[in-house]
């Protein structure tokens, strides 16, 4: 294992930031820690840095303890790169004498190729000369992305690298962030509070609640397999509906009985929420099932419907854009039940 | 801890001064009380108050004019204006006294002219005072506005202006809000002067807190009044201190992302520009051009025949007093803003501004309060010698070493030290050193490669500043000199004392000469300064 | 962290620089006279140069106002290295033998070559030269017969055309002493307000600066001390203003000394009464007081020639001391009466 937490906990006085953390991260694998503010995720990643002690549990790197409670390896001795949210470039040097600033066992020479490869594999090397304040704000980024790999080190931390950034500018730097990574076959630590940059960059991700983690698992699973409801409620979109368990693999639903894949471990006659994406909610015209259009939003390719149920209750559903329909309409809907999940009811 | 011990000699003049209030002089405090006190107390609330709006208005104007603005000379200007820096305020006080005086030249020709010169205003009186403070001591806000302008505001005068505002309005809604928190350090820094002062209040004979201290001190016989006198003092220093921190909280937030170097200028022209260019030209004539001429006339007029070799060793004697003590205070004041940024706890932030106070305590109470107990001092250790060496005990004289006199600038001159280092420190985030920590430069590598180079602006700053202050220095070096070592500052005392003001302006001017070059050089640092 | 090891390292740099700075300071205790003066280097040292060229004992000195010399005498103790304290004023003088700074001197020859009002009654000081604090007046505007006494000058005639120093100069609060001394305070306070009454402008801050005022036309009376009066007319001697000796509370003119004394830890005891006696001859006595158009303390001594011109006067014969006695007397009534 590349990195490993094993049940680390931090507090704070009373409070604890980070209880219980295990997750492990392979060799040339992006992970990621996703939830939302003050859910310990930038606590996790600073134990991982070393800037902060842990009270409790074990990191480890390749074997090598970096942190147990009471004794700690230095930063500075962790081989770790960071890249920080208000990135922290030295505004005294120029794009190149940032990236070699790690770089300071190799000879002068080699400082320069591995400089070059590195602006070169960022897409900097013509500003190589210029000053921080001089660039744009995806620039900075993506010098601090190059200075913080320069060095080659076994893990790359990133604090909400992009949140600084207007949103056009997120999605193309994550898929670039993605590629260079993986080009240089780092492994790295992502921790942010949008998912989109989740999903977009990192191979498995964990979620965050409250400084416990729910679940550590590929954006795929996360979606469609969650395994908490705070996690089908933070990932993605969707809506609960309320079911009765007539056996094992079906649930009786206003929408009718909704048979689910899976071993099937529910009782009959529990109460449970459904959860359903709106990809699980289909448009077909001729199900006896209908639904009344409520709001519709216009995606592109797809309309996000609203849709109301005679009992009230409401659906999401994602619609190829050719089939438009008005508010107020009724479409014929029919539950597509692969990824369907279902959480016991909570009182 | 270190921080303690750094900061003791700042430490110790106060609290001589504040244990003097342990022994009341009930007869004479109720006659200050009575005939003095409220007299004074207003006079120096005036005064602190007149010369600190004037001196930011002042200051705060011409940075703005000479930062984001383009007119004739801005060039020669935005270096020029600092210069006042280099001369003493006292000097200031006795040429525009000179001058401007019923028996002065200027009067005198009125009467000559048309007659009369009774409608003319008189000098020697509180607008004068206001007047000659406010030219004397706006350059400390000049310099810290024109940093904050020239590192944030033409970046937000421009994004002001996409928003529809005109210039005028971007200034006061934008610029100046961001830049407060230098205006507001730089208008401490002169309020903290004002209060100390005593040689420019003297010559115009305003009636202030020091002027009290020295009265009940040397007129009435009564040093424990004095210093109870400064200890109430310090107490109002203290009130303005807390609300001055107030504003600086703000200081935090500045990120250093914002150079703009590619922000434009606003092109001044036709009426504006000369107006812009009259206005820098009389604050400079007023307080810098015309004072040093009139020195230089009373130089050739009495006093070219005093000078002779020994000003050589006073020129040198107080560039060595000067220099010394600015590599130790600034030396000092990195290590305590430092030590501040580590434990920076409420107890620990408290006491650090309580060390900067000296400023405001004015010169000669500062100086008895650092010699006292460095003599108590010696003579504890002085017994300790002769009962252990008998007659072979060296004799000590501590009181007498540069120890005690850079002790004592130490203990008056650490906020200007302190102020512009502490700016510079508070824009190394605390990532940037977590990533220079990542990427292996950590302990004594951090501060070569990344703290020393971005500090150096400041440092320079606090270095210069503290420079051109001791050599303007006169009653620390008086009482505390060693046997020998006249200044030229002493040497303006020798003759005012005497009242030989014509003959005191070679050593002032002197002053001024030496004190050019670095006042100059800290407008070089200008685009950079923190 | 950084800061880690700078506190752990520092403070035995600090002490260390501290520890070499003070070492500075040890030594062997000199054989130089030390003295502590107020009054001015370029008025003393001269004389200082001619002693050592004389005797050969070296002299080291240190200037500064009396306040903070005296203050630095009483801190050091026994340890002091000052011998002689050397001072403008006579009050000044006294409040260092107050506080136990001084100590007697039994001298013959100082007695003979110094009158007695102008020495300490307990021996503790001399005066060396003396200085006369008097009217000045304008002679395009004030004939001398309209003059008489300091107190005179409170009169209503003289509303509007009076110009005196501050009371900030111990020369004023001296003079204010002597008037309590002779009169009581009641009327002094009163002859003080008279005084401000009839004030032209602000008091000014120099002595000189009056006498340019009242040549100026700014004012038409003031007073002065004899040597500032000396300085401006050395120079210019046609300018329409002279002096005039007045009367205080009809004993004569009010004077003052420039003086000094024995610190009472002296180290070299001996030689510095040596040299005081030394101050009190002849030759030193004309250096002394030349230098700054002052009057010789020793009655057998001649003024400077432009001194003399100004013609003799009888001096007021109260003791000197008075003026240091009730000077914070002064200094309180003067704050009463409004003059600043």
């Amino acid at each position: 294992m590349w990195l490993e937490l094993i049940d680390v906990a931090r507090t704070f006085g009373t409070r604890a930031a980070v209880n219980g953390l295990s997750f492990q991260l392979e060799r040339g694998a992006i992970g990621c820690l996703l939830g939302p503010s003050g859910c310990g995720k930038t606590t996790a990643l600073r134990c991982i840095a070393g800037f902060e002690s842990i009270d409790a549990g074990t990191i480890r790197a390749q074997g090598t303890v970096l942190a147990q409670p009471g004794r700690s390896l230095p930063p500075e001795r962790r081989h770790i790169g960071m890249v920080f949210q208000d990135l922290a470039l030295f505004p005294h040097l120029t794009v190149q004498e940032n990236v070699a600033f790690g770089l300071t066992r190799l000879s002068r020479d080699e400082r320069a190729r591995r400089v070059g490869e590195l602006l070169e594999v960022v897409g900097l090397s013509d500003r190589r000369t210029q000053y921080p304040h001089q660039l744009s704000g995806g620039e900075q980024q993506r010098v601090a992305l190059a200075r913080a790999l320069a060095p080659k080190p076994d893990i790359v931390l990133l604090d909400e690298p992009f949140s600084s950034l207007d949103i056009e500018l997120r999605e193309r730097l994550s898929v670039e962030v993605r590629s260079v990574l993986k080009q240089l076959g780092a492994t790295a630590l992502l921790v942010t509070h949008d998912q989109q940059e989740a999903f977009t960059v990192a191979d498995v991700v964990g979620v965050m609640r409250d400084g416990k983690l729910e679940q550590w698992a590929t954006p795929y699973d996360l979606y469609h397999r969650p395994a908490t409801r705070f996690v089908a409620d933070f990932i993605g979109q969707g809506v609960f509906l309320l079911g009765d368990v007539v056996s094992p693999n079906a649930v009786q639903t206003e929408v009718g009985v909704v048979h689910m894949n899976g071993a099937g471990e529910m009782r009959p006659g529990q109460r449970v929420d459904l959860l359903l994406r709106p990809d699980d909610v289909l448009h077909d015209d001729a199900s006896s099932l209908t639904a009344e259009v409520c709001a519709r939003a216009f995606r592109g390719a797809e309309f996000l419907y609203t849709l109301k149920l005679p009992s009230g209750a409401r659906l999401l559903s994602l619609v190829p854009s050719h089939h438009d329909h008005a508010i107020g309409e009724h479409i014929g809907i029919r539950i597509e039940p692969d990824h369907v999940v279902a959480f016991e009811r909570e009182e | 801890m270190l921080l303690l011990l750094l900061c003791l000699p700042a430490l110790v003049p106060l609290f001589v001064v504040l244990t003097a209030v342990f022994t009341p002089e009930v007869e004479i405090w109720s006659h200050l009380a009575r005939y003095v006190l409220p007299v004074v107390t207003t006079n120096t609330l005036v005064l602190v108050v007149g010369v600190s709006v004037g001196a930011a208005l002042l200051g705060t104007s011409l940075a703005w004019l000479t930062s984001t603005c383009e007119f004739p000379g801005r060039r020669i200007f935005e270096w020029a204006l600092l210069l006042p820096l280099a001369m003493p305020g006292y000097v200031l006080a006795f040429i525009a006294v000179g001058f401007l005086d019923f028996t002065g030249p200027l009067q005198t020709w009125l009467r000559g002219a048309f007659g009369s010169s009774s409608w003319f205003p008189s000098i020697r009186s509180t607008g004068g005072v206001i007047l000659v403070l406010t030219f004397s001591l706006y350059p400390y806000v000049y310099l810290l506005a024109r940093g904050a302008f020239l590192t944030q505001g033409r970046r937000a005068q421009e994004a002001a202006r996409t928003l529809g505002m005109t210039p005028m309005r971007a200034l006061w809604r934008v610029v100046l809000p961001m830049a407060r928190p230098w205006i507001v350090a730089g208008t401490a820094l002169v309020a903290m002067e004002t209060l100390a002062d005593f040689g420019t209040v003297a010559v115009f004979n305003y009636d202030t807190f020091t002027t009290a201290i020295y009265r009940a001190w040397f007129g009435m016989f009564s040093v424990n009044a004095a210093f109870e006198l400064a200890a109430v003092l310090l107490v109002f220093v203290f009130i303005a201190f807390a609300l001055e921190r107030r504003s600086r909280a703000n200081l935090r937030f500045a990120t250093a992302r914002d150079l703009s170097r590619q922000a434009v200028r606003i092109e001044l022209r036709g009426v504006r520009a000369v107006v812009a260019s009259l206005c820098a030209a009389l604050v400079l004539g007023l307080g810098f051009v015309l004072p040093v001429l009139q020195l230089v006339v009373w130089v050739f007029a009495r006093a070219a025949s005093d000078l002779d070799a020994r000003y050589f060793e006073f020129i040198l004697h107080s560039v060595l007093l000067a220099g010394s003590a600015a590599i130790i205070i600034t030396g000092a004041s990195l290590l305590v803003a430092y030590l501040e940024r580590q434990y920076g706890s409420t107890p620990v932030r408290a006491l650090v501004r309580i060390s900067t106070m000296g400023y405001a305590v004015p010169g000669t109470v500062l100086a008895v309060g650092i010699l006292v107990p460095i003599i108590g001092l010696n003579n504890v250790l002085q017994h300790g010698l002769s009962t252990w060496l008998g007659d072979a005990a060296p004799s000590l004289l501590l009181q007498g070493t540069l120890a005690t006199v850079l002790l004592a600038y130490f203990a008056r001159f650490l906020a200007v030290g302190f102020n512009p280092i502490e700016s510079g420190l508070s824009r190394i985030t605390a990532t940037i050193d977590e990533a220079a920590i990542t990427l292996g430069a950590a302990g004594t590598a951090l501060l070569r490669r990344v703290h020393v180079p971005l500090l150096r602006t400041s440092l320079m700053t606090a270095a210069i500043l503290v420079f051109v202050d001791v050599m303007k220095e006169m009653p620390i070096t008086l009482i505390a000199r060693p046997f020998g070592w006249d200044t030229l500052a002493v040497r303006v005392f020798e003759m005012t004392s005497e009242g030989e003001w014509e003959r005191a302006a070679l050593p002032a001017l002197a002053i001024v000469l030496v004190g050019l070059i670095p006042a100059a050089m800290l407008t070089r640092r200008g685009e950079h300064v923190a | 962290m950084p800061e880690r090891t700078l506190s752990q390292r520092s403070p035995y740099w600090v002490l260390l620089a501290f520890g070499f700075l003070t070492l500075l300071g040890c030594g062997r205790a000199p054989t130089e006279l030390v003295v502590y003066s107020s009054r001015n280097e370029q008025l003393i040292k001269p004389m200082f140069d001619r002693y050592t060229e004389e005797t050969g004992q070296a002299i080291r000195f240190v200037t500064d106002d009396a306040g903070p010399l005296i203050e630095r005498l009483a801190a050091e103790g026994q340890n002091s290295p000052a011998d002689i304290l050397l001072t403008v004023d006579a009050g000044q003088l006294w409040q260092a033998a107050e506080r136990g700074l001084l100590q007697p001197v039994d001298s013959e020859t100082i007695r003979t070559n110094i009158p007695e009002h102008l020495r300490d009654p307990g021996s503790r000081w001399i005066g060396l030269s003396v200085r006369a604090r008097t009217i000045v007046y304008s002679t395009e505007r004030v004939q001398p017969d309209e003059l008489s006494s300091y107190e005179d000058l409170a009169d209503e005639r003289w509303r509007g055309r009076l110009c005196l120093r501050t009371s900030k100069s111990v020369y004023n609060q001296s003079l204010v002493a002597m008037m309590i001394e002779a009169h009581g305070e009641e009327k002094t306070e009163d002859i003080v307000r008279g005084w401000v009454a009839n004030l032209a402008t602000e008091p000014f801050a120099n002595d000189t600066r009056l006498m340019e005022a009242i040549i100026a036309g700014q004012c038409d009376v003031g007073i002065v001390n004899s040597y500032y009066f000396g300085r401006l007319t050395r120079d210019k001697p046609d300018q329409p203003i002279r002096l005039f000796w007045a009367e205080l509370a009809g004993d004569g003119v009010h004077v003052n000394v420039s003086g000094a004394g024995i610190a009472a830890a002296a180290p070299r005891r001996e030689e510095a009464q040596k040299f005081l006696e030394w101050l009190t001859q002849p030759e030193a006595q004309s250096m002394f007081a030349d230098a700054n158009l002052e009057y010789p303390a020793n009655p057998n001594v001649a003024p400077d020639p432009l001194v003399a011109s100004w013609g003799t006067f009888r001096a007021s014969s109260l003791n000197v001391a008075k003026a240091g006695e009730l000077q914070p007397l002064a200094v309180r009534l003067m704050d009463r009466a409004g003059f600043r």
